[in-house]
């Protein structure tokens, strides 16, 4: 079977183009119509490079850092990531050794300062290696990533990337997974902080036996845009992709979006696909858009599905534990943390499901008044 | 020895066609130690009153008290009524995802009593209470209601009677959907708790198969929103002889 026209507007259809050869987006493009551009820091309209994204990076020995001129082909999916990747001078390239087993976590810090910057950086996972990666995006200013992940046969690799920059912070950018034979990407997006974050996700299956594990926690406040669109492009037999995202909204103006595309080709027999979005609004005011995409070329699958549901949060549950003693916070965080469960268990890391929890908790905390249940009200 | 006082209790709820008064005056008393069964039809306003008494948000109270120990509970929020001694076995107790039950009884427990409990007592102390009820042990480990049939929803309530040890507990519709063996071990964890001549319980039902499992020393007929006749346990056979029907015709002249 052949395509004639791109599967997705999040396939990463852009890569070879120069960056001139790449419209500036204007909003009204499916794949820009929920965000606000105007809040951007003009990180889609840019032209000439910004400065530079700085990197801090901690790796356990045996972990090979470089940074050397940007030659390869990066593969964006849209104009933000292709500006990421083709105006960065350089490439920050981490390197796990065939046959790692790292007992250390891969610390990769983006603190950002005042301004619009961009990045790019490469992980090469080798064969049969196994390690985790922290991505920690603070700071403020304005960034635009291009993160390329490329993970070699048999090799398990785990991304942790954090969001909790300040109030008037903006990211965007892609993380592009590219998974050989019998390997396993396990991708954990946390997302807390900021005005706008925009980050695009892309699986590719170079080999089969691959499998994408794709999760996302997030917690929009009042004001702030939170937009998480995945693509999924199954091309080659037996492999799997998993997506959970979770999210809680609360406040004026709290808008989350996420975008799950996943393409089945017609030669990916044998594939296994589910993915599943799910938004909890604390108030009213807050918005979230959740469109899952499943487009299937073959009936010869494995599986395929996927749910998305936005619900309110729920007066009985709350009066429920209230009703056992327990005070309106301690209930509210008890329903919102029970929410988030399934995606907190997927993070490896301890400090960061702490640091999800701690967030919450505090953004919780800030709008107690809220659901205060005063007598007979 | 602790009272709990329901003064001409008025109660109205928001419907599609505005508010509509529920509860038209209850007065009912309730010491330590006392057991009452409140009986009436279905739509009496039985669950209401339950309702009120705990503080659910849909329910207005337009006049009359609610005293616990001559302090009013309607000032009170949710919670701090818990606190202060009330408890409501609910009917149709919901639920709530990613709560583990151990989880969702310590924190009460903890809330309740004032301070955690040391973390080896109390969990001999769940064992021995699940125990009681014939609960399966793997059951503190399951989300809170999640997927629970009707009758391990019944038990986690009795469960929570048994470990928060109200003053004073309302039991709504406890014996509905519960089948002869699952009654027979709610009703002895009911039991247990009067037995202890510690708390005043508060049935309610519209049918007498719970009453003869649990003795009571008071029945109160609700129809209408309002209690239409009280007596001793006698008048509960009398119900089961003849129904309700003499009562709503009492109530309808009104």
């Amino acid at each position: 079977m052949t395509i004639s026209a791109p599967p997705s507007d999040l396939a990463p259809r852009l890569a070879g183009l120069s960056l001139a050869e790449i419209a500036i987006p204007n909003g009204r493009e499916e794949e820009w119509r929920f965000t606000p551009l105007a809040r951007l820091a003009g990180l889609h309209s840019l032209t000439e490079a910004p400065q530079s994204v700085s990197f801090k990076i901690d790796a356990p020995a045996g972990v090979e850092i470089a940074e050397a001129e940007a030659t390869s082909t990066f593969p964006a999916a849209d104009r933000i990531a292709a500006a990421a990747a083709n105006l960065s001078e350089t490439v920050l390239s981490v390197t796990i050794p065939a046959e790692a087993v790292l007992d250390k976590t891969v610390l990769l810090r983006i603190n950002g300062g005042a301004g619009a910057a961009v990045g790019r950086f490469e992980v090469r996972a080798g064969k049969y290696s196994q390690a985790e990666v922290l991505l920690d995006h603070t700071g403020s200013g304005a960034q635009a990533v291009a993160g390329h992940f490329i993970v070699a046969d048999g090799a398990q690799l785990t991304i942790v990337s954090v969001h909790d920059g300040d109030r008037d912070h903006v990211l965007a950018g892609q993380h592009a997974i590219s998974l050989g034979r019998d390997s396993k990407v396990t991708h954990v997006v946390v997302t807390l902080g900021g005005d706008v974050v925009r980050l695009v996700t892309t699986v590719e299956y170079t080999q089969p036996g691959g499998d994408a594990i794709m999760s996302g926690a997030f917690f929009t406040d009042a004001g702030q845009h939170h937009e998480h669109r995945l693509f999924v492009d199954h091309a080659v037999p037996h492999c799997r992709s998993d997506v959970m995202y979770k999210g809680v909204l609360q406040g004026d103006e709290a808008h989350s979006v996420w975008i799950g595309d996943v393409l089945i080709r017609g030669n990916a027999v044998g594939t296994s696909t589910y993915e599943m979005n799910r938004n909890l609004l604390l108030t009213d005011g807050a918005r979230a858009d959740s469109v899952p995409n499943l487009e299937i070329e073959t009936g010869e699958i494995e599986g395929a599905g996927h749910a998305s549901t936005t619900g309110r949060f729920d007066e009985e549950q709350i009066f429920y534990l209230t009703s056992r003693g327990i005070p309106v916070v301690e209930a509210k965080r008890l329903v919102v943390r029970g929410f988030l469960t399934e995606v907190i268990d997927r993070i490896p890391a301890e400090d960061v499901r702490q640091r999800l929890l701690v967030g919450v908790e505090r953004r919780l905390g800030d709008s107690v008044s809220l659901f205060q249940d005063g007598p007979d009200a | 020895m602790s009272v709990l006082e329901i003064k001409d209790l008025h109660v109205r709820v928001e419907t599609e066609n505005g508010p509509k008064e529920i509860l038209k005056g209850v007065n009912l008393t309730i010491r330590s130690g006392e057991t009452h069964a409140i009986m009436g039809p279905n739509g009496s306003g039985k669950s209401t009153l339950a309702y009120s008494i705990a503080g659910h948000p849909r329910y207005e109270v337009t006049s009359g008290s609610v005293l616990l120990d001559g302090v009013d509970v309607l000032e009170m929020s949710v919670d701090e009524r818990a606190r202060a001694g009330l408890f409501l076995a609910m009917q149709y107790p919901v639920e709530v995802p990613g709560v583990s039950v151990s989880n969702f009884l310590r924190t009460a427990v903890t809330a309740v009593r004032g301070e955690a409990p040391k973390l080896r007592d109390w969990l001999k102390e769940l064992k021995g209470a699940m125990s009681d009820l014939s609960v399966d042990p793997a059951f503190a480990e399951r989300n809170v209601n999640e997927g629970f049939s009707g009758g391990e929803r019944k038990r986690h309530e009795i469960l929570q009677l048994g470990l928060l040890k109200p003053k004073f507990a309302v039991l709504d519709e406890t014996d509905s959907g519960l089948d002869v063996d699952a009654l027979k071990v709610v009703s002895d964890g009911v039991n247990r708790t009067r037995e202890t001549g510690e708390a005043g319980i508060l049935l309610i039902t519209h049918t007498t198969r719970l009453l003869r499992q649990i003795p009571v020393d008071f029945v109160h007929v609700f129809v209408e929103g309002r209690v239409a006749a009280e007596g001793g346990p006698e008048l509960a056979e009398l119900i089961d002889a003849n129904g309700y029907e003499q009562y709503q015709t009492v109530g309808a002249r009104d």
